[in-house]
């Protein structure tokens, strides 16, 4: 409905219990002054919150049927709703709600026993509500079914045979009441269990005068019954009425209201409703507050003024802390989308046959309202999976030596920034076999691949479309299209799944997503002198080839740029050709004949983006563009830099389409995407046992791989700044003095570079807190190849030779050389593997 | 007296224009633009309006006049349309002024459809003539046009 929830959802709260008032209060006061649409619309958003916590609370009540809390609370939900749409003037709801609190009143006396059919038909009740509820938003009336049947259904429930252990003492004239239809007036006669069972829904309630003075003995029972009845009437406040009844002293009435008051002082404004649109503006402007703040800043560190400089700085705390505070506002604990899944699992387990027990931890886990949106079905879809295919039939269960009931487990926490949801059966666990064989049926994977696969990966196949492991289609999954469903869509805010299992023991699948959508980290590039970001999301590796290597490296098919990436061709996009931008740069620039390319994957297709240069990772934030450009596809927003200027956010996907690298139908694109996912999945194995090197040219010795975990920095400086200390070329670096190696003469003794350049390339090597600088010629590529080490004869420095981009190339025995040149520089293993 | 209505004026290309002020937001120096690709020809770029964005409308192509000399800088005119703030790029800005309803006139039979569609009306001012512009049709995404067509490109060597 649009509207945030920011209130704590705990069952048993009293403070739960009092939002009933507002509602009901307004009905018996305010209701001249105010329109009758907003009451109906306040009527509609409140009864839906009732519903969802009905649902909840029924599937509660079914495993503890003695639960009088529960039924005390169920009972006053359904109450609530009676009252309010009797007073609307909904007639057809009010009938079926009367049917259903007359049923519950039989429940609440303990003159029926709560049993699956009852559950039903309540459960039944509240989705007949329901769909009334939406007729009345959709059309002001409650719609032209009036539910007969079920109003009957519930009607026999009652009549059956009680089941007398907990009531036996229920008076014939009591019973009679009940079935002449008024089972609140019943609850409500004077009778001697009124002071132990929590029977009505106002009487002993400790947050209400009456109850105060119960609570105090200044009245009886009996008095408060009948003030309330006369209240119901009269509309007339409950202490009023008890002063007029004789029952108490209006003195009494006065001490009670102070000490209602002192119990609960922040009673009246403990939660409101804003709408959500008013806390984007406020986060909005938060936004603009921050970027002013920044410019103060600035402006106060240029002008010295002391106090000036203590106003910013309060200023810049308080901005600060305001921030995080309105962030906090959208934020909506997970528990809003668990709270409906009980009820989920009871439909879907009873229309399976099995027994399913559902767990949730963290439901206080926060989360950004719009994520909360987003994960609510895939969520969902997750579950019912784990009840339809993960959970055994009771019967199979109890042979493989488990209980009956399966468990389904919900946890959710907070971790590295990101939001973790898992979603846990012990059921049979995934059928590997069988998936395997529908996938190579399907030609996702072929037999060959499918032979070599590891379990994990088979496990990860089920993400696929068209790959199912349901025996048999049911109505609730095993058609194949659902996982690769919740896939794309967790993937869409930034999400990732992925899936655990083990025979017999049960499946665990596993959800990262973002905190929220908001900020988020991109790359950023430029392309016919424009910035653009790239959401980190659909980001997979860089490539940048330089001079002739650009041009061997980019081949055409039938006019259709590729890239061979290990082996693999790589459909090419130019972003600059996309966007009708000018080509690339004009000539003579820097960026000379190097291509950069940003592999980037959307809806599982891979294709390289190839843009003019590659600034930097940043986070940004996301904003929307105007409605004037909604139609482009090609941006999914936009962002403010830090130089205060606007950069355009790429869509991935849009572009991917615009530009013909995936069909825009889904559906005939499959086959192909299965396969290259496939591929991925087994490139992505032996990328385990890849290592990323820095490839250089060093003189004679040619090109040379340095390992990247051993590379602290990458640097360019003018060939001036290369100072001496004795026979020691050495340089200023960051407030230090770092030794300087000459990779190409300290390997082969020769002496070919220096000079040559007036601007040195150096690799920094640091550790121990000590760092030096191993000039090499030209700094070519960082590869990331699986390393197979050749002995090639034994010489300093070198580890031995590997091949790397199809080329020989020497592996650089870093410590050893560092060792070599600078004596004494710290013990330290190889880095290579 | 009769009604009167407060104008935001403008110059655009020797002609002079307004806009009713309870529709300006704000009238801002000329702030550097991103060009959007592939946009309506006549959305000039975004700007950062304190961390808004907002789509910059070029009035000028948006009423077929010619295009402003190069070197001349726009100023910004933000209006406050349905569709959110949007900027309008006019040449320069002129006063605040009160007008009479009585000295509008619907705009000439012979204005050039294109203008046509965004100039409500004319106010017949001693010694010169008020357009008055339709904010809402002016900045309306919809009738904003088709992207510029680029002929393909030179193809880079690949």
């Amino acid at each position: 409905m649009g509207y945030a929830r920011r209130w704590p959802r705990r069952e048993h709260d009293p403070k739960v219990r009092r939002r009933h008032q507002p509602l009901a209060r307004r009905l018996q006061l305010s209701f001249p002054s105010e329109s009758m649409d907003e009451i109906v619309k306040d009527f509609l958003i409140e009864s839906h919150e009732n519903l969802d916590r009905l649902d909840q609370e029924l599937v509660k009540l079914e495993s503890a049927p003695s639960s009088t809390d529960l039924l005390a609370s169920v009972f006053r939900t359904i109450h609530t709703i009676k009252g309010s749409c009797g007073f609307l003037g909904f007639g057809k709801l009010e009938r079926l709600a009367h049917a259903g609190e007359n049923l519950l009143a039989k429940l609440r006396d303990g003159e029926l026993a709560l049993s699956g059919e009852i559950t039903s038909s309540l459960l039944a009740m509240v989705d007949a509500v329901r769909r009334m509820l939406q007729a009345i938003e959709s059309s002001g009336q409650d719609g032209d079914q009036d539910y007969a049947a079920l109003i009957e259904r519930m009607a026999k429930l009652q009549e059956e045979p009680a089941s007398r252990n907990e009531a036996p003492d229920s008076s014939p004239a009591a019973t009679e009441s009940v079935q002449a239809g008024n089972a609140a007036n019943a609850a409500r006669q004077p009778d001697p269990r009124f002071g132990a069972v929590p029977g009505n829904e106002d009487l002993a309630d400790a947050s209400k005068i009456g109850g105060v003075l119960l609570e105090r003995g200044q009245i009886r029972p009996e008095d408060l019954a009948l003030a309330l009845q006369q209240q119901e009437m009269g509309r007339k406040k409950i202490g009023e009425i008890l002063v007029a009844q004789g029952a108490v002293h209006p003195d009494d009435v006065a001490s009670a209201q102070r000490t209602l008051e002192a119990r609960n002082p922040a009673a009246a404004v403990e939660t409101i409703r804003i709408g959500v649109n008013l806390l984007d503006r406020l986060m909005n402007l938060v936004g603009e507050l921050v970027l002013a703040r920044n410019q103060l800043l600035q402006f106060s560190n240029r002008l010295h003024d002391a106090s000036f400089q203590a106003v910013s700085q309060r200023m810049n705390l308080i901005a600060t802390e305001l921030q995080e505070e309105v962030m906090k506002t959208r934020m909506q604990p997970i528990g809003t989308v668990w709270n409906k899944l009980p009820r989920t699992v009871r439909d879907i387990a009873l229309s399976c046959g099995k027994e399913v027990r559902l767990e949730m931890k963290g439901q206080d886990t926060e989360l950004d309202r719009t994520i909360i949106e987003a994960i609510k079905d895939p969520l969902t879809h997750l579950v019912r999976n784990s009840i339809d295919h993960g959970i055994e039939l009771p019967e199979q269960r109890r042979q493989a030596g488990k209980e009956t009931a399966g468990v389904v487990k919900l946890r959710a926490f907070h971790e590295g920034g990101q939001v973790n949801i898992e979603i846990s059966d012990d059921g049979a666990g995934l059928n590997r076999e069988r998936i395997l064989q529908k996938a190579v049926e399907r030609g996702l994977v072929s037999a060959q691949q499918a032979a070599r696969m590891s379990d994990r990966d088979i496990d990860n196949l089920i993400f696929l479309p068209g790959v199912s492991t349901a025996e048999k289609v049911s109505n609730v999954s095993g058609r194949g299209v659902g996982m690769d469903v919740v896939k794309t869509n967790m993937e869409k805010i930034g999400g990732t799944v992925d899936v655990q299992s083990m025979a017999g023991k049960g499946t665990t699948i596993r959800v990262k997503i973002p905190l929220t959508l908001a900020i988020i980290p991109a790359l950023m590039v430029t392309s016919g002198g424009e910035r653009f970001a790239i959401p980190q999301v659909s980001l997979l590796e860089l490539v940048r080839l330089e001079g002739g290597e650009a041009d061997q490296g980019m081949e055409m098919v039938h006019g259709a740029p590729v890239y061979r990436l290990r082996g693999r061709l790589l459909p090419l996009v130019y972003l600059n050709r996309q966007l009708h931008l000018a080509p690339a740069s004009a000539p003579g620039a820097t960026a000379g004949s190097a291509a950069n390319i940003v592999v980037v994957q959307a809806d599982g297709r891979e294709f390289g983006l190839v843009v003019d240069e590659i600034t930097d990772t940043e986070e940004i934030v996301v904003k929307p563009l105007g409605k004037q450009l909604k139609g482009l596809t090609a941006y999914s927003g936009a962002t403010i830099m830090g130089d205060g200027r606007v950069a355009l956010i790429l869509d991935i996907l849009g572009l991917a389409q615009r530009a013909g690298v995936i069909s825009e139908s889904r559906g005939s694109g499959l086959h192909k995407n299965g396969k290259e996912k496939a591929e991925c999945t087994s490139a992505e194995e032996s990328r385990a046992n890849h290592q990323t090197v820095l490839v250089v040219e060093c003189g004679e010795q040619g090109r040379m791989a340095i390992p990247l975990s051993l590379v602290a920095r990458l640097e360019e400086f003018p060939n001036a700044a290369i100072e001496w200390v004795g026979p020691q070329e050495v340089m200023q670096y960051r407030g230090r003095i770092i030794p300087l190696i000459r990779l190409s003469r300290r390997l082969t003794g020769g002496d070919a570079a220096a000079g040559a350049a007036d601007r040195v390339q150096v690799v920094v090597y640091s550790e121990g807190g000590r760092s030096v600088g191993l000039v090499v010629d030209r700094i070519l590529d960082i590869v990331d190849e699986t390393l197979s080490l050749e002995h090639t004869g034994r010489r300093r420095g070198v580890l031995g030779s590997t091949v790397i981009q199809k080329r020989v190339t020497d592996l650089l025995d870093v410590p050893s050389v560092v060792r070599d040149a600078i004596p004494g520089f710290v013990e330290q293993p190889t880095g290579f593997s | 007296m009769a009604a009167s209505q407060q104008f935001c004026t403008f110059f655009l290309g020797g002609h002079f224009f307004g806009t009713p002020v309870p529709q300006v937001q704000e009238v801002i120096q000329y702030q550097e633009m991103t060009r959007v690709p592939l946009a309506p020809e006549v959305v000039s770029g975004m700007i950062n309006l304190r961390g808004q964005i907002v789509p910059a409308i070029d009035l000028r192509k948006r009423l077929g006049l010619p295009d402003r000399p190069p070197g001349e800088q726009p100023m910004n005119v933000v209006v406050r349309a349905n569709e959110g703030a949007v900027s309008l790029l006019v040449d320069e800005i002129g006063d605040v002024i009160e007008v009479a309803e009585e000295m509008l006139e619907s705009p000439p039979e012979t204005l050039a459809g294109f203008a046509r569609e965004v100039i409500e009306g004319v106010y017949k001012l001693p010694g010169c003539l008020l357009l008055a512009l339709d904010t809402e049709r002016a900045v309306d995404g919809t009738k904003l046009g088709p992207p510029p067509s680029y002929a393909p490109g030179p193809r880079e060597n690949s």
